[in-house]
């Protein structure tokens, strides 16, 4: 054994002398139960239990946009089926303001945080950096496990908020203060808040715990050959990601602490010169404005660590439908690190009409259409990936295509926003809401679902049904653009979001109808996301097995284990070398058209 | 009764899609899974056109629909150039739009896997990369100055000749402040507010304040061509004074004064005949989350077409202080006075 053999197999031993004899007799061990699948450590059982959790909230957000959506296409009808799911919230079968905004903030803060954030990064980070960098696990499994642990109380505490007697927060998914600490501004700002807080803190942590520990293996325990420049482009993307929620989500749990002394010991960060339940508050010299630059210096980094493993797994899986390398390699990891630095320094734009210096806003004008140039590189190496390729559409690459599709819609209505003289006129209107859930909503969903359809063999050792898969692609994709395209028509006339009523307003109420079209879609595709569980649920039993190991023809080292993944070290005997690059798509002498990444340079070959 | 039968019918649905999607698994197995590859692999590359074509003919439907309804005239002279930047920067978004969408459903079917083809092994170029890094990059400058140079306009100082009104956000109405014969607004401070008989909390030890008006129901009146500034503040929460017609947005805060310019270009009266929609009335929304009420905290503003219109409405207000301190019959009558408003709905 090398010296660097034992350095890579540290954590292993260290967990326990059954993984150490482990991969080398394969005579394993069983474990109990709750050790193997609960409290596991093996990044796999972890990685899947971020998917699950992350699709039990997919599914308790999305059918919150749902009910909010039945209010806004039909205000003047009723839904008694609501009531029955919703109880007083929703008396007569029409959801009362309050619980409105409540839903609205719960459906944001749920599919931003739970879904896309810890349902996201948690599924690939966990399941592919080990397996792509040829780790036998993370640098700490058992900070790992922890990671996932203090996401599920975080959702545990959110779930409660829902069941207290004066609603969940109701505030927004951005909670500005003094609405949010004020009991007297709203009924959600009451115990539901303080919830809100505390989940959100714990969720911080959970976050903390798993993004250094993906940086820390990533950085440390790599197999041999494998240098960072070997390193396929999700991992790269996940490595960002993580760095970004680690320097960024720390600001955040301070803002939220502030609020909480705000809300509870009387102390005024954010509040002052306030009269408010028929009284004048003593609160004096604080700002409002504070919190939103506490929150946005989090808030506008989460939307990158959104996007970027969407942007990770889409390269890889465009290159390895394409049958071409990713185009531009080391372009597309400078323009990530442009993304990452830039993603730091324009959370201001989120304030262009907050009475701030305007000389102020013209910096962070410049940086923000700064950050449109690594993003177009970005777009147009993707697009070059295809070309001339021998494209295979299986569901995970439409679903990639439909990722770089998005992608572009969503990112070009940026440079409408991000331009402080036009956001002055679309700053809070529908606008905003097409602009965020194209580019970073369904985009970033787009890229989740190409995930799970590629990596499913790697995680059950079955497919996902095909025919599903393409149903599910086509109305999901047709859906988004139905749903969200219009409401920029109705951003431009400027009707605001978070409305739970247009009907009094002349300049909007013409929108009605649209609204209702957009409801009606809304449905269809969300259960479209339904029959999209029962096949990802029923795949896992009946789906068709996985024969060869690798199912895709892949050069990257995941597909170089068992098709059945050993718990506790991923391969058996030793990790393979690596000697080339991941994007190895060229005639191997065998007919086949890769060459995996563990085959050495053939006598006068060029390394990449 | 019905709810439940959509729920069955739904369930019935999910089940025939997925045994449709099992038997088409079987039937490819049975028929060799590699002529199913080659065949769904054509497929797909048409329905992918296909749904380009549609997207493109979808788009240019969606736009004949809502032409007349976006981003109408605009009512003021910053919108003017607002209007003009915005249709540089989508002409701009446009062309790339079409460029790149069109490549990649493009390439998706051209390029579509058969038996014969093999791909072209391509990992770089850099002159490429230089080129499509220094395009967009020139493109963005661009539009940074062009949008600089708009942003410094609106937020410059106000004229000096400019009408100034203050409006403060409450949950959740608008309360709208003339400064009087006097032309200044005096003091105030948040404790001094009472609903009763101070909502503004005006100081009345300040004889600037003797004479201002208070109009209670958000209404806004300025006059053709006179730029109007509004001095902006909140009694509780953030709000947001948002103008659609005006292009204009600035958010209320609580402890901190904003303000904004500009000046209406056209009248209340012209954009009636304009729209041609005779209840037309510009409306001044909150687009700051602020609370249960936050969708029904609506203003309105009335262009009058000259200045003595504009003076004529005045002289029939009441200055706060008098109507305060005054019996409350009168205040009663002075509440009726009709006004230009559809349907206000204000929330307790
Ligand atoms: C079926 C798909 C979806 C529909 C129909 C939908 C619809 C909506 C609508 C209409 C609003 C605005 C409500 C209002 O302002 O009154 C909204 C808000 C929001 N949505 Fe979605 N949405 C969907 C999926 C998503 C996804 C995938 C994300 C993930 C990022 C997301 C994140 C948000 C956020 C952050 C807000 C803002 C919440 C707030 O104002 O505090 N939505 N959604
Ligand atoms: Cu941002
Ligand atoms: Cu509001």
């Amino acid at each position: 054994m090398s010296n660097e053999e034992i350095i890579i197999q540290g954590p292993n031993i260290a967990h326990g002398a059954e993984a150490a004899t482990d991969h080398h007799g394969h005579e394993h061990h069983e474990q109990h139960f709750i050790w193997k699948y609960i409290f596991s450590q093996d990044h796999k059982i972890i990685s899947k239990q971020f998917l699950f959790t992350g699709i039990f909230w997919a599914i308790v957000g999305a059918m919150f946009s749902v009910f909010f959506r039945f209010q806004l296409g039909f205000p003047d009808s009723t839904f008694p089926i609501m009531e029955k799911v919703l109880g007083d919230w929703a008396k007569g079968g029409k959801i009362s303001p309050e619980f409105y905004y409540a839903l609205v903030t719960m459906h944001g803060t749920i599919l931003v945080f739970f879904v896309l954030t810890a349902g996201l990064s948690g599924t690939f980070a966990n399941l592919l950096i080990p397996l792509q960098i040829g780790a036998r696990d993370m640098a700490s499994p058992f900070l790992n496990m922890l990671s996932y642990w203090f996401f599920f109380l975080s959702g545990c505490i959110m779930f409660v908020s829902l069941f207290v007697e004066t609603g969940p927060a109701a505030g927004g998914w951005t909670s500005y203060p003094p609405l949010s600490a004020l009991k007297e501004a709203s009924l959600g700002s009451g115990i539901g808040m303080d919830l809100w807080i505390i989940s959100m803190a714990t969720f911080v942590v959970s976050s903390l715990l798993g993004g250094l520990n993906y940086i820390a293996t990533i950085l440390n325990m790599r197999t041999r050959g494998m240098t960072m420049t070997r390193m396929p482009l999700t991992v790269w993307a996940l490595f960002f990601t993580a760095i970004l929620g680690v320097l960024s989500f720390p600001v955040l749990f301070s803002g939220l602490i502030l609020l909480l002394f705000d809300r509870n010991m009387g102390t005024s960060f954010y509040l002052s010169e306030i009269f408010i339940g028929g009284k004048a508050l003593p609160h004096i010299g604080g700002s409002a404005i504070l919190y939103q630059h506490l929150f946005w210096f989090l808030g506008h980094p989460e939307v990158y660590i959104i996007m970027l493993p969407g942007m990770g797994m889409a390269s890889e899986i465009l290159s390895c439908n394409s049958r071409k390398p990713i185009f531009g390699y080391f372009a597309m990891i400078i323009s990530l690190i442009g993304i990452t630095v830039l993603a730091f320094v324009v959370w201001a734009h989120h304030m262009f009409v907050t009475g701030m210096s305007p000389f102020l806003g013209s910096i962070f004008v410049l940086l923000t259409l700064l950050i449109a140039v690594p993003s177009a590189v970005k777009v147009f190496n993707w697009i070059t990936t295809m070309w001339r390729g021998n494209l295979r559409f299986t569901v995970g690459m439409l679903f990639a295509m439909g990722f770089v599709s998005l992608f572009i819609s969503g990112g070009l209505t940026g440079l409408f926003l991000g331009n402080s003289a036009l956001d002055i006129h679309l700053h809070d209107t529908y606008f905003v809401v097409a602009h965020f859930h194209i580019v970073m909503g369904v985009s970033a969903f787009f890229g989740m679902f190409a995930g799970i359809y590629h990596w499913y063999p790697k995680m059950f050792g079955r497919f996902m049904n095909n025919t599903l898969g393409y149903i599910h692609f086509f109305i999901t994709f047709a859906g988004a653009y139905l749903i969200f395209w219009p409401m920029h028509y109705e951003g431009l006339a400027g009707m605001p979001r978070r409305y739970y009523d247009y009907s009094a307003w002349e300049s909007f109420k013409s929108f009605q109808g649209l609204n209702a079209f957009i409801s009606i879609v809304a449905l269809i595709v969300f259960l479209t996301q339904i029959m999209f569980v029962i096949n990802f649920v029923a795949s896992i039993f009946r789906g068709r097995k996985v024969l060869n190991s690798n199912p895709w023809s892949s050069p990257t080292l995941e597909w170089t284990t068992p098709t059945i993944v050993p718990p506790h070290g991923n391969w058996h005997g030793e990790i393979p070398e690596v000697h080339r690059w991941p994007y190895d798509y060229k005639d191997d002498g065998n007919g086949n058209d890769f060459i995996p990444q563990t085959r050495p340079l053939a006598p006068g070959e060029e390394s990449h | 009764m019905s709810g439940f039968i959509s729920i069955a019918l739904v369930a019935l649905v999910f089940i025939i899609i997925y045994q449709i999607g099992k038997a088409s698994e079987y039937a490819g197995v049975l028929r060799g899974e590699e002529k199913v590859k080659v065949q769904t692999n054509r497929t797909i590359a048409w329905l992918l056109l296909a749904f380009f074509i549609l997207g493109l003919y979808g788009l240019w439907e969606c736009n004949e629909m809502f032409k007349g309804r976006v981003l109408n005239i605009s009512a003021s002279e910053q919108g003017i150039e607002y209007d003009r930047m915005f249709n540089l920067t989508l002409l701009v978004t446009g062309v790339v739009f079409f460029a790149t969408q069109a490549a990649l459903f493009w390439f998706a079917f051209k390029y579509q896997s058969t038996e014969k083809r093999t791909s072209f092994f391509y990992p770089h170029n850099n002159k490429l990369e230089i080129i499509w890094t220094t395009i967009p990059a020139i493109a963005m400058a661009i539009l940074v100055a062009i949008g600089l140079r708009a942003w410094f306009n609106m937020t410059s100082e106000a004229p000096k000749d400019a009408q100034v009104v203050e409006i403060v956000g409450k949950q959740f109405n608008w309360l709208v402040r003339y400064p009087g014969r006097d032309g200044v607004l005096g003091k105030r401070d948040f404790r001094k507010i009472s609903d009763a008989d101070n909502i503004l909390g005006l100081d009345w030890t300040d004889k600037d304040n003797m004479d201002d008006v208070i109009v209670q129901n958000g209404e806004l009146h300025c006059v053709l061509g006179k730029p109007i500034k509004l001095i902006i503040g909140s009694r509780d929460v953030i709000h947001d004074v948002g103008l659609a017609h005006f292009r204009m947005k600035m958010d209320a805060v609580p402890g901190i004064v904003t303000t904004l310019w500009f000046t209406p270009v056209v009248s209340t009266e012209k954009m009636k005949q304009i729209t041609g929609n005779p209840n037309f009335v510009y409306e001044i929304s909150c687009d700051q989350m602020c609370g249960k009420g936050h969708y029904s905290m609506r203003g309105t503003i009335i262009v009058h077409e000259t200045q003595a219109q504009y003076d004529a409405w005045m002289l029939m207000q009441q200055s706060y202080y008098s109507s305060v301190h005054k019996p409350a019959a009168p205040e009663e009558q002075k509440k009726e006075v009709k006004t230009d408003t559809v349907k206000v709905v204000t929330m307790k």
